[in-house]
């Protein structure tokens, strides 16, 4: 094998010479010359963000095997989404594979496959639907084309069908062709196919990981290992703003299987024979730390107040909202979340010189590259980010900064050395889902449709200071472009609307986490919607719909409403002590709306059914697609109805499982009814549209039993 | 100090200096096997669940020492891609996992469930699948596990005209 004309390095067919694969390279087709600022428009506008590729060089996409199958190298992680799945479906409709002949593996950094953005905000799909087709079809014209050359055959006269291409009787399989190329020719892009003659795309697909799941593979960060591997663990402060002074380290230090204590500027770690020695050793270090303030609850949530900090406005239709005595108005709170993902941050690095390698889970492959790199003092190019599966992203994992620990230890120890955090560090140390306060301010007409609307809400921070995004975003864009998500009014046909973004920030680290600001911003507009609908004397669903435009936007909302309504058979008051409460919202251009069935007993909240409707575009696989909704609702459901974080003397609880309560088996609805709308021909986003409605949808149901109107997350009747 | 035990029907013996190490150690990093997961080592979450003598036990906590002449399974034991469980062939149809990380808990938890009801309810679910599952795929956890007992009945029926 070798390169072709446009200088395909020798190296990226090397990378997986050794196992018994031909490299096949394709060329990026897609660069976007103004990337940071296309991704600015595309996220203030509707959170949409394109695949950004790394740069003009060529990179590593498609491997054919002596199988005659094909590895498709994806730039985006696989973290439960399901994203790996409608890759191959695309994938393998276009260069006219089985799904049985391509599998799907993590892009290597050092394969120049690496999106300079991240695994998030629900666009790997969507971002990949036409660069990757169009990769894939470029791919199988290029072996069509050798094919040609070989046989002699008019090109027209040739099928391809299963990876084989047949001319009469001759056949060739694509390893076969593969096999005999030493300069590739690419040519201009081809036309793609048309979606009704896509075999794959569209159909409920098993996961292509579903057996690696199944049989406990061992495909996770935490499962990876290297010979002489060692362990390291890293001194974390319990308290929040805690600032290291000093590590006493002689009891440590003696103790058994410890290999080294590092003490670094910034951190003391420790490396170790086995975890349990490093985690007893790391117990064992007398850190002194400077805390200047112990942080009560009560001090966040003073804080995040709206009319404190920075005031930005979002969205101005129409007049200013004027006092008068007919105002209603409302306040809500959420507090603040934990990603609780099942499998702790971790990273197994190896340092040998300047070759620098990293087995791991994270979302941002490019940035932690890049952070590693700049500790070391190494090129980009010399550390290779080997990323596995994720044992849960949820937006946890769009920064990982201990891999430049993990680094560093084992350059201290010449060995490689895995390290992880223990599950009090990922509770202590998570980067949180930021509490909100929110104001409501509404006005109805003389005919009961509303005539103002003002929405005010109070975050910390989602995406201002976020390692991932460029430090001048924020003051291009004035705002958090993660906490609005969801903010925004999406009633069209209100006249006057305020939308209104506070900005304060908090002691501690918040940041992204799955569906950003919608499931609060949803929980406080949803709840009023209902509020003003009770108030107007009209049926919930016929009120949206009446302050919906009807545009292609419009339009869609109103459907996903009408959708759930129907399929739930919604009734507008309780019914033998149950009852069903609505609530819809649009998210990174998908609407979503949900009815959920709910009795209270003691007290006690429980939702029995789950309606959803949801509008995501073309649906590439139904199938994952519902699996999102399922989750996404229960997963909502348990930040509604249980979870939050405490601030306690300065430290954040609860540390654990259990105290954190969260939805479990007994707590889940029996039924879940997902109903998929497919209102445009492209792919959207899946995997948090529907975590929107869902709280304000249990309260709009709780309010129809017992008339009391929840404003607080998590909800609660005691 | 040596200890013995019978795991995926095979005897082993291990020889540790420190016999209060959590099994859960012993078996992903001593033996290898890392199916069995670590979620947060208080025995809160059960990513780490194994059956032994027929138990559902949480590995994270359990000292080696007490592995001793016990039966232990772990999900590489449970079925194969080739002979799969019933547990894990329900799990395939159903296409359970999304991210993947607790699945090895719950199906071994679910294994534990199904030796002592062969038909459990509802009820008997929620009260014994107290695992944490953070992609909440407990909508079809609950259809695998009904399908689960239905692949069994299946499979003993099929087996039971040979043994009359």
């Amino acid at each position: 094998m070798g390169g072709n004309k446009k200088k395909i390095s020798r190296r990226r067919f090397l990378i997986r010479g050794g196992v018994g694969t031909l490299g096949v390279v394709a060329i990026g087709t897609y660069l976007f010359r103004n990337p940071i600022r296309r991704k600015i428009l595309a996220v203030a506008d509707s959170g949409e963000s394109p695949y950004l590729g790394s740069g003009m060089e060529p990179m590593l996409w498609f491997e054919i095997t002596k199988e005659n199958k094909v590895v498709l190298h994806s730039p985006k992680v696989e973290m439960g989404q399901g994203t790996f799945t409608g890759l191959a479906q695309m994938a393998a409709d276009e260069l006219e594979v089985d799904m049985n002949q391509i599998s799907v593996v993590h892009a290597a950094s050092i394969s120049g496959n690496l999106d300079s953005f991240a695994t998030g905000g629900s666009t790997s799909i969507s971002s990949l639907w036409q660069p990757l087709r169009e990769l894939a079809a470029t791919l199988r014209e290029m072996l069509k084309q050798e094919a040609v050359k070989r046989l002699g055959f008019e090109a027209s006269s040739i099928k391809v069908e299963n990876g084989v291409i047949r001319v009469g009787d001759t056949e060739l399989t694509y390893t076969e062709i593969a096999q005999g190329v030493s300069k590739w020719e690419v040519p201009k892009t081809p036309a793609l196919k048309a979606i009704k003659n896509y075999k794959f795309i569209g159909k409920p697909i098993p996961r292509v990981d579903l057996n690696s799941k199944v049989f406990g593979d061992p495909i996770f960060g935490m499962d990876a290992e290297m010979p002489e591997m060692l362990y390291g663990a890293v001194v974390r402060p319990n308290k929040v703003g805690a600032k290291f002074i000093s590590a006493d380290v002689s009891k440590a230090q003696t103790m058994p299987d410890i290999v080294k204590i590092i003490e670094e500027e910034d951190f003391v770690g420790v490396v170790a024979k086995s975890f349990t020695a490093a985690e007893r050793a790391k117990e064992a270090i007398d850190v002194t730390w400077e805390v200047t303030e112990n942080w009560q609850t009560d001090d966040i949530r003073e804080m995040v107040k709206v009319g404190k900090g920075k005031a930005f406005l979002l969205q101005k239709e129409g007049d200013n909202l004027k006092d008068d005595d007919n105002l209603i108005a409302m306040e809500f709170s959420s507090p603040i979340g934990a990603h609780a993902q099942l499998e702790p941050n971790g990273v197994l690095a190896s340092v040998e010189g300047d070759k620098v390698t990293l087995k791991m889970a994270t979302q941002v492959v490019a940035l932690t590259r890049k952070e590693v790199a700049k500790r070391l003092d190494v090129d980009e190019e010399k550390v290779n980010i080997i990323p596995t599966y994720l044992g849960g992203g949820f937006g946890r994992r769009l920064h990982t900064p201990h891999a430049v620990q993990a680094a560093v230890m084992s350059k201290a120890v010449g060995k490689p050395v895995k390290y992880f955090f223990s599950r009090r560090e990922e509770f202590q140390h998570d980067l949180f889902r930021p509490p909100t306060h929110h104001q409501l301010h509404g006005k109805l007409d003389d005919q009961g449709n509303i005539a103002f609307i003002q929405h005010d809400f109070s975050s910390g921070d989602v995406a201002i200071d976020a390692a991932m995004l460029p430090g001048f975003l924020h003051g291009v864009l004035g705002t958090d472009v993660g906490a609005i998500r969801g903010g925004f009014c999406h009633y069209s046909g209100i006249p006057n609307i305020r939308t209104v973004s506070w900005h304060v920030d908090l002691p501690f680290a918040t940041s992204w986490w799955r569906s950003l600001g919608l499931l609060a911003n949803t929980f406080a507009w949803e709840s009023f919607m209902d509020e003003l609908a009770i108030r107007a004397g009209k049926n919930p669903v016929a009120f949206r719909l009446a302050h919906i435009q009807d545009d292609e936007k419009g339009n869609r909302l109103k459907a996903v409403i009408k959708a759930a309504a129907k399929k739930a058979n919604y009734k507008d008051k309780a019914v033998n002590g149950r009852a069903m409460g609505i609530a819809a919202s649009t998210d990174a251009g998908t609407p979503c709306a949900q009815v959920a069935e709910v009795s209270v007993v003691n007290n006690e909240i429980k939702v029995h059914k789950v309606t959803c409707a949801m509008d995501p575009g073309l649906a590439i696989n139904p199938d994952q697609i519902r699996a999102q909704c399922e989750g996404a609702i229960i997963m909502g459901m348990s930040a509604s109805l249980y979870e939050k974080m405490e601030l306690v003397d300065g430290e954040l609880t609860p540390i654990i499982y259990g105290p954190y309560e969260m939805a479990q088996m007994k707590h889940a609805p029996k039924e879940i009814d997902v109903v998929l709308l497919q209102g445009s021909d492209k792919p959207g986003a899946v995997g948090e549209p529907p975590l929107g409605p869902i709280a304000a949808a249990i309260a709009n149901a709780v309010f129809r039993i017992t008339g009391n109107r929840l404003t607080q997350l998590p909800l609660s009747l005691t | 100090m040596r200890i013995s035990f019978v795991l995926n029907n095979s005897d082993t013996e291990i020889d540790l200096t420190d016999d209060t190490t959590p099994l859960l150690w012993v078996i992903r990093d001593v033996l290898g096997l890392k199916g069995t997961k670590f979620g947060c080592g208080k025995a809160a979450c059960g990513a780490c669940t194994l059956v032994i003598d027929g138990e559902a036990v949480r590995s994270c906590l359990y000292p080696v020492k007490f592995a001793e002449g016990k039966q232990i399974t772990t999900i590489e034991g449970l079925g194969t891609e080739e002979n799969p469980h019933p547990i894990q062939q329900a799990w395939i149809e159903e296409i359970v996992p999304q991210c993947g990380y607790c699945q090895s808990g719950f199906m071994m938890a679910t294994a534990a469930l199904l030796e002592k009801h062969q038909s459990p309810t509802d009820d008997d679910i929620d009260k014994n699948i107290t695992n944490i599952c953070r992609c909440a795929t407990y909508y079809r956890m609950r259809k695998a596990i009904h399908r689960a007992v239905e692949l069994k009945g299946t499979e003993i029926s099929e087996t039971e005209p040979q043994k009359s």
